[in-house]
């Protein structure tokens, strides 16, 4: 049977904004889908975003939703989730909102290891704005701002989330939504702070520019580059040229994550208040014990 | 150590700031190291966790700013704390406080400026910052304690007003009054402390749908100009008067937000029209005028944004001049010249920006050249 988007989607808000072709609604649909088979309730749900094509995505799905200033959404969904720790907090990016403007955000939050799920839609390019390059750009591309080609080296978003601390790190791209949903539900699952990159086209700024004007080639493009994560650890440095590594890139379930931290230090805190309380109450006690004693003595 | 809420207190301005936060309701704070704010953040520390509270120490001021809005949004009152250099960081997110109306509270110490400036000394430099700091069209609620008492009474106000006109609202003192440590009366509640779902009346406030996150209503809160549903909207119309309720709601408010000490005003010839630490100063300044023979008074203004213009106009209307001592070349004198009808009304400025206190005898000198017309 098919899936039922309607209760998860505001089809008031449609048409939306995105580009015929665009990755972006492959990549919402599977959050949704992640969300519904992990037992998520809208009402207990908060999606956060940033600034640009991706970060239009809350307005369109029917549940609390944050759409907040260019790369700082992880900040928002930190204060959301450390103030509301029951509470599921997704948040989705692009790659100029995650790691360029948001960079400082994006590590800092990986190795808080609060539990927080963030999607990052990966298309190289800036959007909405008009086709700059972002720090995931590949050298030599053309861009609107890069018209003779990149000249910057590209970020690794997995690697870098992976060395700042995060928990689960995951890469999917737009060919595969069955798979990009069983990525996204890890990271629902698990308990810390998770990063799923998905690998998207934006055919509009970057395939024109690029010679894959076409979107459903452009996602085949970006498909063919795809290698499993076994067989990618067989491939030498040669054969990796051009591909890259898709799958749970990384998992770690043994550092504690940071609202389960908090909780702990506040026991800690009220156990201890309570005992200095209890310490003052008896020096009060005493001191007044020891006036009375002064007082009647001299009587 | 445990902390008193009533009866007699021994503290520093940052800690009666951070307990007053905590009488109010605060459950959590978000902040950025930076001199001389470190001790409320310090304090919040360690005194919300014992109340099951939340504290954290964001990468940037940037994040903290954006914390306390996701906190604020999640149903906690929260406050975050800084000084220049970090407000300049936080205006972004404080404009989206704005549009997005989340009620938070920002105490801002002012150091010396601008940039890095005088990192442990005291200005008041930062006081357009805090009307004008963020782009486009807005209005602000700053208010600017300078006695130990005032500052607990003015930051539990701050909560109650940053609920009421659903806003961000601002706690502008300097490093004097952060660092000087007092004894003092602790308040009694003015009524002003009340959880978030008490405060029915600010709904008129409010140009979105008035609720938080996780109560069922599935809002959309964004940073585009929206529409009374909470939608991002282009309508030319919808638009203008979403701008227009953002400012209005507080600019409206003026009169009952108003608030200033008045000090032997009654038959002053020569007014001071001051705010925060110079207040001491000109204390005592009138003080020796008065014993000269001159007739002065002290107008001090403990709710600077809105402006109180009515009430400054009517001042000047009927003094012979008037001395504005202020740790800026000019801020407070500008607001004053502004309000004044007179055009002829005389403003002489004593004006300091060297990290140090205005002494009394620099705002006597001013009041007796504007008293012998010199």
């Amino acid at each position: 049977m098919a899936f039922d988007y309607s209760p998860w989607l505001r089809s008031d808000m449609m048409p939306h904004i995105w580009c015929p072709g665009c990755g972006v609604g492959i990549i919402v649909k599977a959050l949704i889908r992640a969300m519904d088979a992990c037992g998520w309730k809208q009402d207990a749900t908060a999606m956060v975003s940033g600034i640009g094509c991706t970060s239009r995505a809350p307005g369109y799905v029917n549940m609390n939703t944050l759409h907040t200033t260019h790369g700082r959404a992880l900040t928002f969904a930190t204060g959301i989730k450390l103030a509301r720790p029951e509470t599921n907090v997704v948040v989705i990016s692009g790659d100029g909102d995650a790691a360029a403007i948001g960079g400082n955000h994006l590590i800092h939050t990986c190795r808080r290891n609060i539990d927080l799920t963030l999607i990052i839609v990966n298309n190289a390019i800036y959007g909405m704005t008009g086709g700059q390059y972002s720090p995931t750009s590949p050298p030599e591309t053309r861009a609107a701002t890069a018209p003779y080609g990149n000249l910057d080296p590209a970020f690794d978003l997995c690697e870098l989330c992976k060395a700042a601390g995060a928990t689960y790190v995951a890469r999917a791209h737009v060919g595969n939504a069955v798979f990009m949903e069983r990525l996204i539900r890890g990271g629902m699952q698990h308990k810390g702070f998770a990063v799923i990159e998905v690998m998207a086209n934006c055919h509009t700024q970057y395939g024109r520019r690029n010679k894959h004007p076409d979107p459903a080639e452009l996602m085949h493009f970006i498909a063919s580059g795809a290698v499993a994560l076994a067989q990618w650890e067989k491939m030498s440095p040669e054969e990796r040229q051009g591909k890259y590594p898709i799958g749970v890139l990384h998992k770690d379930t043994t550092k504690p994550e940071l609202c389960e931290r908090y909780a702990m230090l506040g026991e800690r805190a009220m156990a201890k208040a309570r005992k200095e309380a209890r310490t003052e109450e008896k020096e009060t006690i005493t001191a007044r014990d020891e006036i009375l004693g002064a007082t009647s003595g001299e009587n | 150590m445990s902390y008193p809420v009533s009866g007699r207190a021994f503290m520093a301005g940052n800690e009666i700031i951070s307990e007053a936060a905590l009488r109010a309701g605060c459950t959590f704070f978000a902040g950025y190291p930076i001199t001389p704010s470190s001790e409320i953040a310090a304090h919040m520390a360690l005194r919300l966790p014992q109340v099951g509270g939340t504290f954290i120490q964001m990468e940037d001021e940037i994040a903290a700013m954006g914390a306390v809005i996701g906190a604020s949004l999640a149903g906690a009152k929260t406050m975050t704390a800084t000084s220049g250099p970090g407000l300049s960081l936080k205006q972004e997110n404080i404009g989206f406080a704005m549009i997005a109306e989340v009620p938070c509270v920002i105490v801002d110490v002012q150091r010396g400026g601008p940039s890095t400036g005088l990192p442990t000394a005291p200005s008041q430099g930062d006081i357009m910052q805090a009307r004008w700091g963020t782009h486009g069209d807005h209005a602000v609620i700053a208010l600017t304690p300078l006695y130990p008492r005032e500052v607990y009474v003015e930051t539990v106000r701050a909560f109650h007003l940053a609920e009421l006109y659903r806003t961000p609202v601002y706690v502008l003192v300097d490093e004097i009054i952060a660092h000087t440590t007092e004894s003092f009366e602790l308040p009694a509640d003015e009524g002003l402390i009340k959880p978030r779902g008490e405060y029915a009346e600010a709904a008129v406030n409010t140009w979105r749908p008035f609720y938080d996150f996780f109560q069922g209503k599935h809002l959309h809160i964004t940073g585009l100009s929206h529409t009374q549903e909470g939608f991002p909207t282009v309508n030319p119309e919808i638009v203008h008067r979403s701008n227009l309720h953002i400012v209005n709601k507080i600019v409206n408010a003026q009169p009952a937000l108003e608030r200033n000490e008045e000090y032997m005003l009654d038959d002053a010839e020569i007014a001071v029209i001051c705010f925060g630490s110079p207040g001491r100063s000109a204390r005592e300044a009138v003080n020796r005028a008065r014993a000269k023979g001159i007739k002065a008074g002290i107008f001090r203004i403990i709710t600077f944004w809105p402006f109180p213009v009515e009430t400054v106009r009517k001042l000047t209307d009927r003094v012979k001049a008037v001395v504005v001592p202020e740790m800026n070349l000019g801020m407070l004198s500008l607001q004053v010249e502004k309000s004044a009808m007179r055009r002829d009304v005389r403003i002489i400025g004593v004006n300091v920006t060297g990290g140090v206190p205005i002494e009394p005898q620099q705002i006597l000198t001013a009041i007796e050249e504007a008293y012998h017309g010199v």
